[in-house]
């Protein structure tokens, strides 16, 4: 069965991103496709590279970049949530004139359509949020 | 159609297992996990709620997040399924639909 | 329209925090008026304190966060028809349908009358429209 998965939450402050990560790592376990992550909210959060969480922690971004990698995932961070809250890939650094770029390998920035598309694409379509 | 519900919040914190309850149709299932553990354990201010919704509801709860808090299977409400994430996996596929109560 | 051509599912937003304590009021709205291109059947749902996304009255002058109330009384434009609000939340929380904003369509099929498009609906009959959906989205 193919899965969209949508995560509302930032990494660390809520669980969502942590359950989002076992439930997906059991339905692939399973045989099923994930059709494609999409990241909303503070969720965007994930996907900034520049996080340092302690040595005996898991760092949530690389885990999901690490998943990305071995299965092909798609993992998209919403723009205009991303813009809002500092998180660009180098073309939305140059485009918005900012220093510095911090999206993680694995993800990609892209618009909302990509939400939607997912609950059309999809079997079904799993939040994890707040 | 039977939809999942699921409910990540705790009835002492938010009324999302309260309004899951009232909105979703009887038959459908409800799977209680992070912090919506709380609504499956006994002897709670919401335990006779949550066993009376299991006349109307299938009611599920995710077991690595019973352990995470320190609590026990065996205080789980009677009838109330406990499930891992294969199984909250295998529910998402036998339901139509699923809906988060945010 | 990318993939998905002539797939038309039944798409609810379901939305129940107040606006500004938190962002997902204004988010919910930017994921609708996206998803209004996309010719799906597309429903939204306000029950608990998303009631009080749609009051009228709504100045956010001394809070320094932008108003964007004026915005559900545009969903009429983007086709969006289906604005159901839970009847026991309002009166949970001593509003009624006076309190909000009207919300209209032009219905292209009846030369272009405005007709309401939010619905005060019971408890009962919002557990059916719930039901009926393919892909429910919470905020």
């Amino acid at each position: 069965m193919k899965f969209g998965i949508v995560i509302n939450e930032g990494p660390y402050t809520h669980q969502a991103s942590d359950s989002a990560l076992q439930f997906v790592k059991a339905a692939l376990h399973k045989g099923h496709e994930i059709f494609r992550v999409f990241f909303y909210h503070d969720g965007v959060n994930n996907g900034t590279s520049l996080g340092v969480p302690p040595q005996d922690d898991r760092n949530l971004t690389l885990e999901w970049s690490g998943l990305a990698e071995k299965h092909g995932l798609d993992l998209v961070v919403c723009v205009a949530a991303a813009q809002r809250r500092g998180v660009l890939d180098e073309d939305e650094m140059g485009r918005h004139g900012k220093s510095a770029n911090n999206l993680a390998p694995g993800f990609r920035i892209s618009g909302l359509g990509q939400l939607i598309e997912a609950g059309i694409q999809a079997d079904r379509l799993v939040t994890f949020g707040d | 159609m039977a939809t999942l519900h699921t409910v990540n919040k705790s009835p002492f914190e938010r009324n999302a297992l309260e309004s899951c309850l009232r909105l979703a149709k009887a038959g459908s299932a409800v799977l209680l996990f992070e912090d919506g553990v709380i609504g499956a354990m006994r002897n709670t201010r919401f335990s006779d709620k949550v066993t009376q919704a299991m006349n109307d509801f299938s009611i599920y709860v995710l077991g690595p997040d019973i352990q995470a808090r320190g609590l026990d299977n065996d205080k789980v409400i009677d009838g109330i399924q406990v499930v891992d994430y294969n199984g909250f996996v295998d529910l998402t596929t036998e339901h139509d639909t699923v809906q988060s109560w945010l | 329209m990318e993939n998905g051509e002539g797939v038309v599912k039944k798409f609810c937003y379901i939305n129940r925090k107040a606006p500004y304590g938190t962002i997902y009021a204004l988010e919910s709205l930017e994921v609708v008026l996206i998803a209004a291109a996309f010719d799906q059947d597309i429903s939204l749902v306000f029950a608990d304190d998303g009631v009080y996304q749609l009051t009228k009255g709504q100045d956010t002058d001394g809070i320094g966060m932008k108003n964007f109330s004026k915005t559900y009384t545009a969903l009429g434009d983007y086709d969006i028809k289906k604005v159901y609000v839970e009847k026991e939340s309002l009166e949970e929380r001593g509003l009624s349908a006076e309190d909000l904003q009207a919300l209209k369509y032009e219905d292209e099929d009846d030369d272009w009358a405005e007709k309401d498009s939010l619905f005060v609906v019971g408890r009962e009959d919002l557990v059916k429209i719930i039901d009926e959906q393919d892909v429910v989205l919470s905020f």
